[in-house]
C-alpha cells in the first residue's frame, strides 16, 4: 500500500506547478491575453525565489525560520513574475503587438537572462542554484503509515498555498465584480467597453494575475524537480497551456487535468514497481514508453473533449477602442 | 523616394533594422553591467568574430543551414494563420528518417534528405490532422508531439543497434554513428568548399535556400499557396469560396513539417553532428520562431534573418570565458520583443505617407 502513497505523493507534488501555471493562463487568457510567456515566467520567478533562498540560506537566517523564508520565497516569486509579465501585458495591450510574438521573445529572453544572472552571481560555469535542505517541510511521524507518509514524503509550503490559490481563483473568477469583468473583457470587449469598464485595465489585470501564479509555479516545479534551478523548467509551461485547455479554462477541471496529467507523468518512475504494469521484456529502454504516455493520453482525453471545448471568444485579438 | 518608402517591404525592413540596432545596442549595455572591462572586447568579438576569418564564416553557414529551415517551417505556417510550435519535434523525427535511411540502410545523401523530408510532413501532419478533423488547437498538439517525437525517436535508436555509434568503432552508446565510419556517401558533399570554408562546410546552406525559394514560390506565385493564405486569413469565407479548408490545414502543417524535416536532415547528414539521445527537445526548432519573426515570415528574408542569427551565435561563443553566450539569446529576444514596436511605428509611417500622398493627389486635381 505504501507504493500507492508515494505515487500520490509525487503526483501531486507534480500537479502542484501544472496547476499554479494553468491557472495563471487562465486569468489572462480569460481577459483575452493569449500568454505563451508562462515558460519564461515561471523561469524569471523560480530564478529570483532561488536566489532569494540562497540568499537566506548564506546569512544563516533561512535555517532558523524555514518555512516563514519559503513564504517570502513565494512572495518574490509572485512579484517577479508579475512584473515580468507586464512586459507581455504592455506589448499586447498598447502596442496591440501579435501576442504570440511578445510571449515567444519573452520566453527566450527568461532562460538566457538566468543563466547570464546566475553566472554573475555564482561565478562562471556555475550554472545551478542549489535549493536549501530546509526548504522541505518534514515529520517526525512514521514513514510507515500510510497517511503521514503520502503527506510527508515531499511536501513544500507550495502545495497547500496552492490549495489556497485554488480556492482564491475560483471565487474570483466567479464571486466578484473583478471576474465578471474580467470574463466579460476575454469574451466581448467592445460590449464591456460600452458598460463603462475600462478593458485595457483589466486585461493588465489579467496577465498580472497570471505573471504572479506564473512565477510561484516555477518556484513550485524548480522544489519539486529537486535537483536546484538550472534556468529552466522543462517545458512545464507549455504543458501547463495544454493542462489550461483540457482544463476548458475553468477553475476546477484545470484541477482534475493537473492531477490526471501528472499521475501519467510520474507512473513511468514507478512502472517497475507496480505489478500489473506492463515492463515490455525484449525491448531496450521501454522507459520511454512511459515517458510519451502522458502526452498520447492527454491528446486523446483532447479529442474526446474537443466538442465541449471553448475558448474565451476574444483572446488574442488586441482589443482597438476605434474599432466596433 | 517616397514610392520607395511607402512600399510595405521597405518599412518592415527598416523596422528590423531598427530593433536590431535597438537589440546591440542592449547587449552592449549588458556587457557593461557585468563585466565592464572586457565590454568594448566584447562587442567586438560579438559583432565581428563571424567573419574574422574563412573556418568562422564556415560555420555560420553551418548553422544558418538548419535554421534556414527551421525559420522557412514556422514562417510557412505564420503565412497560413497557422503557429507552429512542433518544429522541435518535426526537425528530430526529419533527422531520424535521414539517419535511418543514410545508416541503416545505406543509401546516398540526397534520398537521406528525401526521407527527412517526409519524416517532418508526417510528424507536422499529424496536428493538423488533429486541428482540422478534431479542432485541437494546434500549439497544443504540437507541443505534445514534440514530446512524443523526442522520446519515440529515442526508443526507436535504442532499438536499432546499427544505428549507434558503438557498432561502427566508436565507444559512445549514447549517439548514432558518425557517418565518415557508417557510411560516407550519406554525408552532404563538400564540393571542395572545406578546402575555403573549413571543416564545418557542406553543400547545406546552398540546398536550404532552395527551399526558401521554393516556399516563396509556392505562396506568392502559385493558386495551391494563395488558398493556403486564404484559409489562414478566414477559414469560413474560403470554405465559402470552395476551398477545402479541411485539407489545406493539414496540407499547410505537413509542408511547414517537410521544412523543418529537411532541416533536421541537413544538420545530421553533415558528417560532423551526431544525433545524441537526451531527454530535452532540440533547441533548433524553437530557434526558427525568431529567424522566421524577424523576417515576417517571408521566405527570402527568412535567408537573412538566419545568417544574421547564426552570425551572432557565432560571435557569442568567443564572448566565453568573460561572458555567459547566452547574451546573445538575450539580444535576439530584445530584437523580436522590439519588433512589435516596429510594426506599430510603420503603421505610423505608412499612414503618415499615404496621407500626404493623398494629399497632394487631391490637391493635383483641384488644379
Amino acid at each position: 500500500m505504501l507504493i500507492f502513497a508515494d505515487i500520490l505523493s509525487s503526483t501531486i507534488l507534480f500537479a502542484v506547478p501544472l496547476l499554479l501555471v494553468a491557472l495563471g493562463g487562465m486569468f489572462s487568457e480569460r481577459s483575452g491575453i493569449i500568454n505563451i510567456a508562462l515558460e519564461g515566467i515561471m523561469i524569471i520567478g523560480a530564478l529570483l525565489s532561488c536566489l532569494f533562498l540562497r540568499a537566506m540560506d548564506l546569512n544563516g537566517w533561512g535555517e532558523l525560520h524555514p518555512q516563514l523564508a519559503v513564504f517570502l520565497a513565494i512572495l518574490v516569486a509572485a512579484l517577479s513574475g508579475a512584473v515580468f509579465s507586464m512586459l507581455l501585458a504592455f506589448a499586447s495591450v498598447h502596442l496591440k503587438a501579435n501576442q504570440t510574438i511578445g510571449g515567444t521573445a519573452l520566453n527566450m529572453l527568461a532562460p538566457a537572462f538566468a543563466i547570464v544572472l546566475t553566472w554573475a552571481i555564482q561565478g562562471q560555469g556555475q550554472t545551478t542554484i542549489a535549493i536549501p535542505k530546509w526548504v522541505r517541510i518534514t515529520s517526525e511521524a512514521s514513514q510507515e503509515v500510510f497517511f503521514n507518509r503520502l503527506i510527508f514524503k515531499s511536501l513544500y509550503l507550495t502545495t497547500p498555498i496552492a490549495i489556497l490559490l485554488l480556492i482564491a481563483s475560483v471565487v474570483i473568477l466567479y464571486k466578484t465584480r473583478l471576474g465578471l469583468r474580467l470574463r466579460a473583457c476575454g469574451e466581448h470587449p467592445q460590449a464591456a467597453d460600452s458598460v463603462g469598464i475600462n478593458v485595457y485595465k483589466m486585461r493588465y489585470i489579467g496577465v498580472f494575475i497570471s505573471g504572479m501564479l506564473g512565477g510561484i509555479g516555477g518556484l513550485a516545479f524548480t522544489v519539486a524537480a529537486g535537483s536546484g534551478f538550472q534556468s529552466q523548467v522543462a517545458g512545464y509551461g507549455f504543458l501547463a497551456l495544454a493542462v489550461m485547455i483540457f482544463g476548458n479554462w475553468k477553475p476546477l477541471n484545470i484541477l482534475g487535468a493537473s492531477l490526471f496529467f501528472a499521475f501519467f507523468k510520474i507512473l513511468g518512475s514507478y512502472s517497475g514497481s507496480i505489478p500489473f504494469l506492463p515492463d515490455f521484456e525484449g525491448m531496450k529502454s521501454s522507459e520511454y514508453i512511459y515517458l510519451m504516455l502522458p502526452y498520447i493520453v492527454t491528446m486523446i482525453v483532447l479529442v474526446l473533449t474537443s466538442k465541449k471545448s471553448r475558448a474565451p471568444k476574444a483572446e488574442g485579438i488586441p482589443y482597438d477602442k476605434g474599432s466596433r | 523616394m517616397r514610392k520607395f518608402l511607402r512600399k510595405r517591404g521597405t518599412l518592415s525592413l527598416l523596422g528590423s533594422l531598427a530593433s536590431i540596432l535597438a537589440g546591440l545596442l542592449l547587449g552592449f549595455i549588458l556587457l557593461l553591467v557585468f563585466n565592464p572591462a572586457h565590454a568594448i572586447g566584447g562587442l567586438e568579438d560579438m559583432l565581428l568574430s563571424g567573419a574574422r576569418d574563412m573556418s568562422k564564416l564556415g560555420k555560420v553557414l553551418y548553422t544558418a543551414a538548419p535554421l534556414l529551415m527551421t525559420g522557412l517551417s514556422v514562417g510557412f505556417a505564420f503565412k497560413t494563420g497557422l503557429f507552429n510550435i512542433g518544429a522541435s519535434g518535426q526537425y528530430t523525427v526529419g533527422a531520424f528518417f535521414a539517419l535511418t535511411v543514410g545508416i541503416q540502410f545505406q543509401l546516398p545523401w540526397y534520398v537521406a534528405i528525401l526521407a527527412g523530408m517526409i519524416g517532418g510532413a508526417l510528424w507536422g501532419a499529424i496536428p493538423g490532422i488533429f486541428k482540422a478533423y478534431f479542432n485541437v488547437n494546434e500549439v497544443i498538439s504540437a507541443i505534445m508531439f514534440n514530446w512524443i517525437g523526442l522520446f519515440a525517436v529515442n526508443l526507436a535508436i535504442n532499438n536499432m543497434p546499427i544505428m549507434l555509434a558503438n557498432a561502427w568503432g566508436q565507444v559512445a552508446r549514447d549517439r548514432t554513428a558518425r557517418l565518415a565510419d557508417a557510411n560516407p556517401a550519406a554525408a552532404l558533399p563538400k564540393l571542395g568548399l572545406d578546402a575555403v570554408f573549413g571543416n564545418y562546410m557542406n553543400i547545406g546552406i546552398f540546398i536550404a535556400i532552395i527551399f526558401a525559394l521554393i516556399a516563396w514560390v509556392i505562396l506568392s506565385k502559385t493558386t495551391f499557396g494563395y488558398e493556403l493564405k486564404a484559409c489562414g486569413y478566414n477559414r469560413n469565407a474560403s470554405l465559402y469560396a470552395g476551398i477545402n479548408d479541411k485539407r489545406n490545414i493539414v496540407l499547410s502543417m505537413a509542408i511547414s513539417g517537410a521544412f523543418a524535416g529537411i532541416g533536421g536532415a541537413i544538420y545530421y547528414l553533415s558528417g560532423t553532428a551526431q544525433f545524441t539521445i537526451v531527454k530535452t527537445l532540440v533547441n533548433m526548432g524553437f530557434n526558427g520562431i525568431p529567424v522566421a519573426l524577424l523576417a515576417s515570415s517571408h521566405p527570402i528574408g527568412t535567408i537573412f534573418s538566419s545568417l544574421f542569427i547564426s552570425y551572432i551565435q557565432v560571435g557569442g561563443e568567443s564572448l566565453q570565458p568573460e561572458f555567459a553566450k547566452e547574451i546573445i539569446d538575450i539580444i535576439i529576444a530584445a530584437i523580436i520583443y522590439l519588433s512589435a514596436f516596429a510594426l506599430l511605428v510603420q503603421g505610423g509611417i505608412g499612414r503618415l505617407l499615404n496621407r500626404r500622398h493623398d494629399e497632394t493627389a487631391l490637391r493635383k486635381e483641384e488644379d
